[in-house]
């Protein structure tokens, strides 16, 4: 009975799992065993609510469900809080963390352990969570569950043979494994006499109710009705709401200490209820805020432009609403001399910007340039005044002090063959080396520092294909680094492109200026002049090529029966003018400056060739 | 030839759109001025050349009216149903200035089928004193005597297919004739009396600039009057179109088809024979085309024959829904195209009714490609505009601009379809 339910009967439980290792189907099992969603309702995959998350198998908001389990005389609720599983979202996950007691550590019984989960493992037991290591697929004919027990053993420490074995498919070994949470994970703990402080792990927009609130009660209670006050902005909203999922949400008359449910104040904007904020009674409200609170930041920028301009107040209204839902999505407008009136937009990382990307294709119909995507930098200047460039075409020119890139700590699971190959891409990319461990036998863990920006820059896909796409990543921010970085610009006939702007290691800007000229050349028609492509580093051109003069352009012949359909091709022609850009006085097809861009934001394309 | 354009349907009996007629509001005719012109497609040809889009067919038996036999016949009462349709319209019958018959290769047919078929329209039309009349032919298909009987019928002019001098060219192009002929088929139709133009395509794959040199070379030896030298084109459905795509034959490149036009123009200008159209010179004006020219000046013309095309311009009266011009285009298949006339029903498949608009740009488009230019006042105002810097590219001519015409250099003929695009921006 929630608000009347005892902590003692209280597991509160997250899922920490790789993207495809079958959370969602060990999910759905527990639902069904529970018996709160009757066979005949079950979907695949029944807590994730987007369908780009179904489609692509991934979750991106958790959500919380409240299932009853029987273990001997004793009605335990258990709230399964489901967590994001992937490295833009870090921040979501340590909320949702800090929200449980407990964690079912979920490896697929094929694959083993991969790095993201390692990272969030990590971030479990921080937090002083207790683990329960967990096999899952053990009905697959390539499953090695005595293998994997072994590493999962060493990882969390205990014997192999206290690593459940479950199949989420076949439902073999769930009973075992509810009953085993609620032996090991502990009760939670709080001061029902205190005043109500309850923690937000997850905040949704819903178009009926506006924004639904996700809360951890840890002291007090929250109550129908009560004022409630936001502690990090002191905001207060009247409860409209509140109640638990299970897995449809249910009002209830309040929750108390140690529950899980769900608050609606009326609000229509997330960043009235943002992740990690404290949620106390307005009347009597807490003299202390729950630690661990943060804003979220923005670490990967990329322009979005509307393929066809007129589309552009459609795309600002999407991104308004998107908004809403989104407390990590920020944008500005900006222009670009070659794409026209777009938005620069803020992202936690490659696949927030993929999905918020494909979420405005798909959603709001709308065709869109993305360029290049970038990180933000420091720049001092000599004067000692300070820029933020996040907008590589914006990188102050002139006498400059120091310029400061984001780092991350990369943590690289790789199976011990890889190892060389792995260290020389680290390398590459300006990684310096943290330390390495070996799993098992043939599987090595490496830490490594990295700037951001190469991760940014199609690393993922390097270590995919060099690895045959056994390696895996994950990353946290680790704070910045100076760093010798220009800018390389590339000048059509003289004039930047700024969508093509970029910023760079010194010793890269060679590299990227060859490749980008060699790509503008096989991309730019022939013009009635000489149009040269440069790449350049402030006034010194680095790298250079000239596409030619187009010498003829002109139908030889043309008599009565030509006439009509070369008059329609005129007309054809210059209807395609109206696609055409003007950089200074060279003709650029708008495809040119998508081919030339879509080609560099590889993780893109990949999103793309999924929704075919 | 290529697909045929989109189109409005012709009536069954092909009467043209009320405006065309040469009455004014008054309901007095004001004859036009320009000249009007016959032009008759012969749909057949020995072999069938791999780079050739032409409407034409090999089988000398298509039956129905459309074997080579009965082709003249077949023509001729398309000869009848247009001055009848002409008549109806309310046009002031004028003598025909030009006839021009294309193909496909005329000269397939008998010398006195072609002259019989001029005969008909002599008597439909008449013919205008020193009126032009032309025929295309094969240097294989022609004899001292057929070129005799042509002069006899009224014939002024042949025009022989050469395109190369040079043997693999040939053999690339799948022509059939020995280039050896030429100049004993040029001196033939000489003392026959008929003015002869002799045609070259240039840019054919594996042609060297050499080889070029010494088609162009030949030709001046020969010592004719008018050249009309065109770049290949490689167009859909053709067999070298399948070659290209998989690689058995190098696509054309246009910087080497630039600098072959750059050598054309050169030793041409040199021997005395001056550009008059972007594609075609002549020793003076009077040795000019003057067919072709018709068309370039949108002087009014029908086409006889299968796929053959047709234009009329509006007349002086004008209302709402009238348009600036008719132009329209039989049906392809020469089986089709008999069976149509024996029922007495329009050849016709399909017509477009131009708006003035369009009428517009089809004048700055032909205008442009002739040494005469275009007059500026028919430009509109961005027109206008973009002529100065035209001029000062070297796309025009900056005398004859001062002198209010729009006539390109030579590099301007080499992009003649972006001055248009400018010029009608």
């Amino acid at each position: 009975m929630p608000h009347a339910t005892a902590p003692e009967l209280i597991r509160n439980f997250c899922i920490i799992a790789h993207i495809d290792h079958g959370k969602s189907t060990l999910a759905d099992r527990m639902l069904q065993l529970t018996g709160v969603v009757e066979p005949r309702a079950m979907r695949a995959q029944y807590l994730d609510r987007m369908d780009i998350e179904r489609e692509r198998g991934i979750t991106i908001k958790s959500q919380a469900v409240r299932m009853p389990w029987q273990v001997g005389d004793d009605a335990f609720a258990l709230n399964m809080i489901d967590t994001p599983g992937h490295v833009d979202f870090t921040y979501e996950v340590s909320r949702s963390l800090a929200a449980c007691e407990g964690a079912v550590l979920l490896v697929d019984a094929a694959q083993g352990i991969e790095a993201q989960t390692l990272a969030n493992l990590y971030l479990a037991m921080e937090n002083e969570l207790e683990i329960i290591p967990v096999l899952n697929k053990i009905d697959l004919p390539a499953a090695q569950p005595e293998k994997y027990a072994e590493e999962l053993a060493n990882l969390v420490g205990g014997d192999p043979d206290d690593v459940l074995k479950v199949s989420g498919k076949t439902g073999e070994g769930v009973e075992v494994l509810l009953d085993r949470i609620v032996e090991r994970v502990p009760a939670p703990v709080g001061d029902a006499g205190a005043p109500a402080r309850a923690m937000i792990f997850d905040s949704v927009y819903d178009t009926y109710r506006g924004v639904v609130t996700y809360v951890r009660v840890i002291d007090g209670n929250l109550n129908p009705r009560e004022r409630i006050q936001m502690m990090s902005t002191r905001a207060t909203h009247e409860l409209l709401e509140i109640g638990i999922i299970s897995p449809e949400p249910i009002p209830t008359k309040g929750i108390g200490v140690g529950e899980v449910g769900y608050l609606i104040t009326g609000v229509k904007d997330v960043r009235q209820s943002k992740v990690g904020d404290t949620v106390t009674n307005a009347a009597k409200p807490a003299g202390e805020a729950l630690g661990g609170y943060s804003d979220p930041k923005p670490m990967v920028f990329s322009g979005l432009y509307p393929i066809d301009g007129s589309d552009y107040p459609a795309l600002r209204d999407a991104l308004d609403k998107l908004k809403l839902n989104d407390a990590a999505l920020n944008y500005e407008p900006e222009t670009s001399v070659a794409l026209g009136f777009g938005f620069r937009v803020g992202f936690l990382g490659l696949l927030h910007l993929e999905i918020v990307r494909e979420r405005l294709e798909r959603e709001f119909d709308l065709d869109l340039i993305s360029t290049a995507p970038n990180v933000v930098y420091d720049v001092t200047l000599e004067d000692r005044t300070e820029v933020k460039v996040t907008n590589p075409s914006e990188f102050p020119g002139g006498k400059i002090r120091e310029v400061r890139e984001p780092v991350v700590k990369a943590t690289i699971l790789t199976p011990s063959e890889f190892v060389g190959t792995v260290m020389g891409l680290c390398n590459d990319r300006r990684g310096s080396m943290q330390g390495m461990d070996y799993l098992s036998e043939d599987r090595v863990e490496l830490r490594y520092t990295l700037p951001l920006a190469e991760i940014v820059f199609d690393f993922f896909d390097q270590l995919k294909s060099r690895t045959r796409g056994y390696a895996s990543l994950d990353y946290e921010t680790a704070g910045d680094q100076a760093a010798d970085l220009v800018k390389v610009d590339i000048l059509l006939q003289g004039e930047q492109v700024d969508a093509f702007s970029a910023i760079v290691h010194r010793e890269k800007a060679y590299d990227y200026g060859v490749l980008m000229t060699a790509k503008l050349k096989e991309i730019i028609p022939r013009q009635q002049f000489e149009v040269p492509i440069q790449a350049a580093v402030g006034a010194r051109v680095i790298a250079r090529e000239t596409v030619r003069a187009m010498r003829k352009d002109v139908l030889a012949k043309c008599y009565g029966g030509d006439i009509s359909r070369k008059r329609k091709l005129l007309e054809k022609q210059k209807e395609g003018k109206k696609r055409m850009k003007n950089i200074g006085s060279v003709e650029v097809p708008k495809d040119a400056f998508i081919a030339a861009l879509s080609s560099d934001a590889s993780s893109g394309k990949e999103a793309k060739d999924k929704k075919k | 030839m290529p697909a045929l354009p989109d189109g409005v349907p012709v009536p069954d009996d092909g009467t043209l759109p009320p405006w065309v007629s040469d009455a004014g509001p008054d309901g007095v005719a004001r004859p036009r001025d320009g000249a009007f012109g016959v032009y008759v497609h012969v749909p057949f040809c020995s072999v069938r050349c791999g780079y050739c889009d032409f409407n034409t067919y090999t089988a000398a038996e298509l039956g129905g009216g459309a074997s080579q036999v009965e082709y003249a016949t077949t023509a001729l009462s398309e000869v009848d149903l247009a001055a009848r349709v002409l008549e109806r319209a309310g046009l002031t019958p004028r003598p025909v200035s030009t006839v021009f018959f294309g193909g496909g290769t005329p000269t397939m047919l008998p010398a006195a089928d072609l002259a019989r078929i001029l005969a008909g329209v002599r008597d439909a039309w008449g013919l205008a004193p020193g009126a032009e009349v032309t025929t295309e032919a094969n240097p294989d298909s022609v004899t001292p005597e057929s070129l005799r009987t042509l002069a006899d019928g009224g014939f002024t002019r042949v025009s022989f297919g050469m395109q190369s001098a040079v043997p693999h060219v040939l053999a690339t192009l799948e022509r059939t004739h020995d280039p050896r002929r030429v100049p004993d088929v040029v001196r033939w139709a000489h003392d026959a009396g008929l003015e002869v133009s002799l045609d070259l395509i240039y840019g054919t794959p594996g042609e060297t600039v050499g080889d070029w040199r010494a088609s162009l070379e030949a030709v001046l030896a020969t010592g004719v009057d008018h050249v009309s030298a065109y770049a290949l084109v490689v167009e859909p459905g053709t067999k070298m179109h399948a070659q290209v795509r998989r690689g058995a034959l190098a696509p054309p490149d246009e910087d080497d088809q630039a600098t072959k036009y750059e050598l054309a123009d050169e030793l041409l200008t040199a021997a005395g024979l001056t550009w008059y159209e972007v594609s075609n010179w002549s020793r003076d004006d009077a040795r000019a085309c003057r067919h072709n020219l018709a068309y370039w000046r949108g002087h009014d013309w029908w086409g006889i024959g299968p796929g053959a095309h047709s234009y009329v311009a509006a007349g002086p009266a004008s209302g709402t829904d009238a348009g600036a011009g008719v132009r329209w285009w039989n049906v392809k298949h020469p089986r089709r195209y008999a069976s149509l006339l024996v029922e007495g029903r329009s050849p016709g498949a399909g017509r477009e009714l131009l708006t003035a608009g369009e009428a517009q740009l089809e004048r700055v488009m032909l205008g442009v490609r002739l040494r005469e230019g275009l007059d500026l006042a028919v430009l509109p105002d961005a027109g206008r505009r973009a002529v100065a810097g035209l001029v000062a590219r070297g796309l025009l001519d900056g005398v004859a601009a001062v002198h209010g015409r729009a006539v390109l250099t030579l590099r301007g003929r080499l992009l003649a379809d972006a001055v248009v695009r400018e010029l009608t921006a």
